[in-house]
């Protein structure tokens, strides 16, 4: 922001962007994720990778990743504005213009996508630049405004690191890739429907189709186990694949057997239990969603670094 | 509203400067390690015309 903009309302002072804001504009929550998917990705693969082509590899596709939440951030700031969680945003706080923002995910797309190219190959570029139009195009501009399977069909946005981790390793895709891609892909909608249940007033204001909004919630309890019930088959099955190995299944079985029950306990409850004790079961079952993820990917990585031990996998 | 030669804002400026400057920095590092891993690994050759000439 220049100078140029100042008005007696709002000064530049109060609204000049720091170096943070413009990070903020990455969504860097967002982007340690991506980070550690696409890492387990390329070490689960069974191929070596050279660690410094490894490690810029993983750096440009976190660049693309926040590239894509940059850009998402360009086109939702209208709605950013009017939910509490994201009020605080670079764009509407007022810090970072909507038009920066929009370069910035323009140019660090470009960069990204053409230095994963030179890094990796381009199968591994072809898959980020689709990610990032999917997220920033199908996701952010076509179905969020539009559908209450919002999610559901955008979640493959946040599916795909891991899958180009392994490109980036092999050159190729396999079923092991893919099995990692559903892992995310049928996780994300329980994770933000608990989210969108205890978050309501947010979704409703801003208009957004959530499942809560358009069919209920109701529907949106018996939604979240449909899709946990589904996760549990995948993310156990998962466990005998290549990636897979005792240390995987152990955290499989525990963690699936916990995200089940909260899955059922959603599935019980009505709106009047839920307001009594404040969400406190759909709250825990969101955070456990992170920790189900986090820790299922933890084990895939633990199982392949153990591999060259004799000591991961089914031996 | 006059701005002092010592404001807050310049040091948010500075912060700034020196963050794009330490990204380019870094950059540069990661294209030069890049570089060197890719021609000290197995799979790098020297275009044959440069290698007559």
């Amino acid at each position: 922001m220049s100078d140029v903009s100042f008005d007696s309302k709002i000064g530049p002072v109060e609204t000049e962007a720091s170096f943070g804001d413009y990070f903020a504009l990455l969504k860097p929550r967002v982007m340690s994720l991506v980070v550690f998917t696409a890492l387990v990705g390329l070490l689960a693969a069974p191929v070596t990778v050279n660690p410094m082509i490894a490690f810029a590899s993983i750096l440009f596709i976190a660049v693309g990743a926040g590239a894509s939440g940059a850009l998402n951030m360009w086109w939702d700031a209208d709605i950013d504005q009017v939910m509490r969680r994201t009020a605080k945003r670079p764009i509407p706080a007022g810090k970072v213009q909507p038009g920066e923002a929009l370069a910035i995910g323009l140019a660090l797309s470009g960069m990204s996508v053409v230095m994963l190219a030179l890094a990796a190959n381009l199968l591994a570029a072809f898959l980020l630049a689709f990610t990032i139009f999917f997220y920033a195009v199908v996701y952010s501009m076509w179905l969020k405004r539009s559908t209450p399977q919002n999610i559901v069909i955008g979640g493959a946005a946040g599916a795909f690191p891991p899958v180009i981790g392994w490109v980036v390793a092999t050159g190729s895709m396999s079923v092991e890739a893919w099995l990692m891609f559903a892992l995310i892909f049928i996780w994300t909608p329980p994770h933000f429907w608990a989210l969108a249940l205890f978050m309501r007033k947010d979704y409703d204001n801003a208009g957004v189709p959530m499942l809560t909004v358009t069919h209920g919630r109701r529907v949106t309890r018996n939604h979240i186990l449909a899709y946990t019930v589904l996760l549990t088959v995948l993310a156990v099955g998962t466990a005998f694949t290549s990636v897979g190995g005792p240390i995987y299944l152990t955290t499989a079985v525990v963690l699936n057997a916990l995200f089940l029950k909260g899955a059922m306990q959603i599935w019980r409850r009505d709106e009047d239990m839920a307001e009594a004790d404040n969400f406190k079961i759909e709250r825990s079952f969101f955070k456990l969603s992170l920790l189900f993820l986090f820790l299922h990917f933890g084990a895939i990585l633990a199982e392949a670094l153990l591999r060259p031990f004799g000591l991961g996998g089914w031996g | 509203m006059s701005l002092k030669v010592e404001h807050e804002l310049h040091g948010r400026r500075f912060g700034r400067n020196l963050g794009v400057a330490l990204v380019l920095v870094f950059f540069i590092a990661v294209v030069f390690g890049l570089t060197v891993a890719k021609v000290t690994s197995g799979g790098f050759e020297v275009p044959r015309m440069e290698e007559q000439g």
